[in-house]
């Protein structure tokens, strides 16, 4: 499958000395003239920042606006880096407290002993959206009481900060982990590395929800510009990933059978990437409706709601806020046979890398969307509700659609989030926004 | 010449006799008898009362849409002298069509066989068998060579034989005038316009709501949308039939659909429905048919491809292995212009060949069949269900779409109404088109064959269904073939080839289904 390949636009300012023009952003409602932007990666975000109006790539040493880097370089230079106050990056500073796994269980457990204690059990309740999980080693006993307490039940052991799926692995005795550990077919490298990595070990969901016999899991993405107050947009796109392989409990050795990131998916021997095993939320969404009926489906939209506006508040106390920052979560979340969510987990630098044309634009879209919401040219009043393909989900509190459900009798808030829903985000933009400088209204 | 009392009569004897002995029969006798018992019931008044209990627990109901659904099904009243074979097809020049595509398509088959040594059917080893039972949820994990296979006709070979389509008794003279036809089909049947549509179809139009356009995001739901809903529930509790398929006709909700279809095509849970397809998976398991590799091979090229539908590629095997081998298919043969292809099998003693219908359907599958199927997976997983819901939209509508007869919702008629419709109201256009060698039908035809399954969305195609068992009919989906050149008019006025004005068509999936249609059949000029 091709894919376009941008044009690079024709009338390109080249700008790579510092100081030639004036970079401060400009009172409120001002345009900026130009955005200087560096970009570490070479995927979809590329393209996408190209191909804006008025945005000029800047390497090397030259100031920058706006920078779209790597969780690498952000560790290596954020500290040293002095940002004016219109200059955005896009991750927040320790965005592993919600990123890396132990991290991420330790936060939400802080956070759901805060919760019982301040509003009860049923409150507390709602925080049960994670598989019981346990750090190793240092939560290596509890977690040995745990398991005892449930013999014949599968684990999951995964490695605390890598991604794409490696290292990881199920087992069903302790004897599993304790091998593991003292492995000799490992190299002696491999061995220290997992000496000094952590891990974490959780229950895994044996009654995944399945789709003619197939185990999936949902990517869904969500912007926040802002931890305190908290500001999280939802987008209205995302995917489900399907195992290419039945699923069945018989074979945990088979990787492929159980995790369904793109990524190992396409190690797998049957795997043909001209299959494509991915359902856009909407065909999800329509497919669930059909089967369970409209209401089920949106309490259990609801529920994933839930789950990231309580995850993004566990750790709101914890990451450093910084009105220059920004971040584009990709959420794993996976649904058991009873229409429950649950979350895998959270990544920082979710894939932009597409994996075939209708992915391509799906990423396109959501990264442009995000640097209309960033708004670097100060188009937008603040007070959106929903820009493109993104509703704001959460602005220091919930938030509610404009329009009431008044014709069913009653004036219920209903919530502005729609998952899986159209995406007519050309309309709405066309509406919203001013064109750019020097670009005629499409 | 019958007069409109004797073929009411005749239909009801047909009905009768049909229904009498089905498992509905049994059960209605069976709470008649239970009737009795109650104290309720009167000596003097008894036909009455019973027919008042059974009216009040819902038997009538079920009585009433075992009917309708015979309605369906049912051939159209003929003349009481004229053989069989016009009831399937009155006009010679189709069945004499119909009759040499069949010969040719079951040479294909049979020289395969012959080519390839491979039996038309065989008895499984046990080991097989066993390998298959335990296989059955996920056949779509084997990868069998099936390079040596053909698909025994594409599309496009069928769209062959319908041009090649003449009747005797019409002089044609080949030049091109306004009154002749521009298209490929040059026989002339009853086809339907934009002004008598306007009236077959006034749900369509724009002062009804419709599901499609009046549930978009921007129309506040108590327009539309909320009320329709809140009847479909009701259709669905009173498990009315008729209503039901009324009710279609301005869309399906998505969490009513399943069971809206159900009751539309009159397809029950009853235990002897799921019997049934226990008893043709144990024939799929016994027996190996020469079919079943063609099945898998048209799976694999086409539904597992597919963006959608790869999901489903289990129940995909797991329904047409089922129906290849299903007899009470054959019975659909009765109204179906084609007849049941007939084949040599070595008979027991081995020592002579007799003539058996083969596939034991008489539906042999042909490049794309599965994208019957696909669709309805989307709503309906368990595999009887999803069985008995793809058969019935078979023998009721699909069969038409592969055999050459002059019924409306033939296919025939279709090509014919869509080139007519373009002819009419997009001239320039279809000039054009013709000019630069793209007929449009070139185009068209692989939408109209598969009803515009897999080329349109998913949601899409449901709501374009959802109107055709509404209506009862294809027509629709003509109407909507030339409402898409119509839609995209403006670009392929522009394209110089038939390879570009492929491109223009090649992507449908962002299309929008009833406005169109709306569009073209509501707001054309006529």
């Amino acid at each position: 499958m091709r894919w376009l390949v941008s044009d690079m636009s024709k009338n390109k300012q080249t700008a790579g000395h510092k100081g030639a023009y004036i970079s401060q952003r400009k009172k409120e409602g001002e345009v900026r003239n130009c955005i200087r932007y560096r970009c570490g990666l070479t995927n979809t975000i590329q393209d996408v920042l190209i191909q804006r109006p008025g945005w000029v790539e800047v390497k090397e040493e030259g100031d920058w606006d706006f920078n779209w880097c790597d969780v690498g370089w952000l560790r290596e230079n954020f500290d040293h880096s002095y940002m004016e106050e219109h200059v955005r990056i896009c991750h927040f500073r320790n965005h592993y407290e919600l990123t890396r796994k132990n991290l991420m269980v330790k936060n939400l457990k802080r956070y759901r002993k805060n919760v019982e204690r301040e509003a009860g059990r049923l409150e507390a309740a709602k925080c049960d959206f994670f598989p019981r999980t346990f750090e190793l080693p240092s939560e290596y006993h509890i977690f040995v009481e745990e398991f005892k307490r449930s013999p014949g039940s599968t684990w999951i052991m995964k490695p605390v900060a890598r991604s794409q799926g490696k290292g990881i692995f199920l087992f069903r005795k302790l004897k599993d982990i304790i091998d593991w550990r003292k492995d000799g077919t490992r190299s002696e490298e491999q061995r220290d590395e997992a000496q000094v990595e952590s891990y974490v070990a959780q229950r895994y969901i044996e009654n995944p929800y399945l789709i003619a016999g197939r185990k999936f899991d949902l990517r869904v993405y969500v912007l926040v510009t802002s931890y305190i107050p908290l500001k999280a947009w939802l987008y209205r796109d995302g995917f489900a990933r399907f195992s290419n392989t039945r699923f069945s409990l018989n074979s945990i050795d088979d990787q492929y059978v159980h995790l369904t990131n793109v990524a190992v998916q396409k190690t797998a021997p049957d795997y043909d990437p001209e299959k494509g095993c991915k359902w856009q939320m909407q065909q999800l969404r329509c497919y669930l409706t059909a089967k369970h009926g409209f209401e089920t489906v949106q309490t259990l939209f609801k529920e994933i709601d839930n789950i990231f506006i309580r995850s993004l508040l566990s750790v709101q106390k914890t990451i450093i806020n910084d009105k220059h920052c920004f971040e584009l979560y990709g959420y794993d979340i996976l649904l058991d046979q009873d229409l429950k969510p649950w979350l895998i987990e959270v990544n920082a630098s979710p894939s932009l890398t597409a994996s075939s044309q209708e992915d391509y634009e799906l990423k396109y879209r959501l990264l442009e969307d995000t640097l209309h919401i960033v708004d670097m040219e100060g188009r937008l009043t603040g007070k959106e509700k929903r820009v493109g393909g993104f509703d704001l989900m959460w602005n220091d509190g919930p938030v509610y659609t404009d329009v009431g459900l008044e014709a069913m009798g009653c004036s219920c808030l209903v919530a502005n989030t729609h998952l899986g829903c159209v995406n007519d985000r050309q309309k709405q933009l066309q509406q919203l926004l001013k064109p750019f400088p020097g670009q005629k209204r499409a | 010449m019958m007069d409109e009392s004797t073929e009411l009569s005749v239909s009801i004897t047909q009905i009768v006799q049909r229904l009498k002995g089905t498992h509905l029969h049994s059960q209605l006798e069976k709470q008649a008898k239970e009737c009795m018992h109650k104290p309720e019931i009167k000596l003097e008044t008894l036909k009455d009362d019973v027919r008042r209990l059974l009216k009040e627990s819902g038997w009538e109901r079920k009585l009433q849409n075992a009917v309708y659904r015979e309605l369906h099904i049912l051939p159209p009243p003929g003349h009481p002298r004229a053989p069989p074979e016009h009831a399937k097809e009155p006009l010679e020049y189709m069945r004499k069509a119909q009759v040499s595509w069949e010969k040719r398509i079951l040479k294909s088959l049979n020289s395969m066989c012959s080519e390839l040594g491979i039996p038309l059917a065989r008895k499984r080893p046990v080991s097989e068998q066993k390998e298959l039972t335990n296989k059955w949820n996920e056949m779509g994990t084997d990868e069998p060579d099936l390079s040596k296979f053909r698909p025994v006709y594409a599309p496009k070979d069928f769209l062959e034989v319908l041009i090649g389509l003449r009747n005797l008794n019409n002089d044609r003279s080949e030049d091109l005038t306004v009154r002749s036809n521009w298209g490929l089909i040059q026989v002339s049947l009853n086809v339907r316009d934009i002004p008598q549509m306007r009236e077959t179809y006034p749900e369509l139009g724009l002062t009804y709501g419709q599901l499609g356009i009046d549930d978009h995001t921007h129309v506040p739901p108590d327009l539309f949308e909320s009320e329709h809903i809140v009847i479909g529930k009701k259709v669905v509790n009173e498990q009315d039939s008729a209503a039901a398929q009324q009710y279609s006709r301005q869309g399906c909700p998505t969490g009513l659909r399943a069971q809206l279809w159900t009751l539309i095509l009159n397809t029950t849970d009853d235990p002897e429905v799921i019997t049934h397809y226990e008893q043709l998976k144990a024939r799929v398991i016994h027996h190996g048919l020469l079919v079943d590799n063609l099945i898998y091979k048209d799976v694999k090229l086409t539904a597992s491809n597919d963006d959608y539908y790869f999901v489903f590629e289990d129940y995909l095997y797991q329904v047409l292995l089922c129906f290849s081998r299903d007899t009470a298919v054959l019975e659909h043969f009765n109204y179906n212009s084609a007849t049941p292809p007939k084949s040599c099998v070595q008979s027991k003693s081995g020592s002579e060949q007799c003539a058996v219908v083969y596939p034991p359907n008489g539906v042999i599958p042909f490049h794309g069949f599965s994208m019957y199927v696909a669709p309805l997976c989307f709503l309906y997983n368990e595999p009887s269900k999803l069985y008995s819901v793809f058969r019935e939209m078979y023998i009721r509508y699909f069969f038409r779409l592969h055999s050459i007869s002059s019924h409306p919702s033939g296919i025939v008629s279709l090509c014919l109404q869509f080139e007519r419709l373009l002819q009419t109201h997009l001239p320039q256009l279809f000039y054009h088109l013709r000019e630069i060698g793209a007929q449009p039908l070139r185009i068209a035809f692989k939408w109209i064959v598969r009803a515009f399954s897999g080329y349109l969305s998913t949601d899409q195609l449901l709501l374009l269904w959802d109107r055709i068992l509404g209506y009862g009919s294809l027509e629709i989906v003509a109407v909507l073939a030339a409402a898409v050149f119509a839609f995209r008019a403006e670009n392929l006025m522009e394209v110089t080839s038939l390879a570009s004005a492929e491109a223009v068509l090649a992507d449908l999936s962002t299309l929008k289904v009833m406005p169109l249609l709306q569009i073209f059949l509501f707001a054309t000029s006529v």
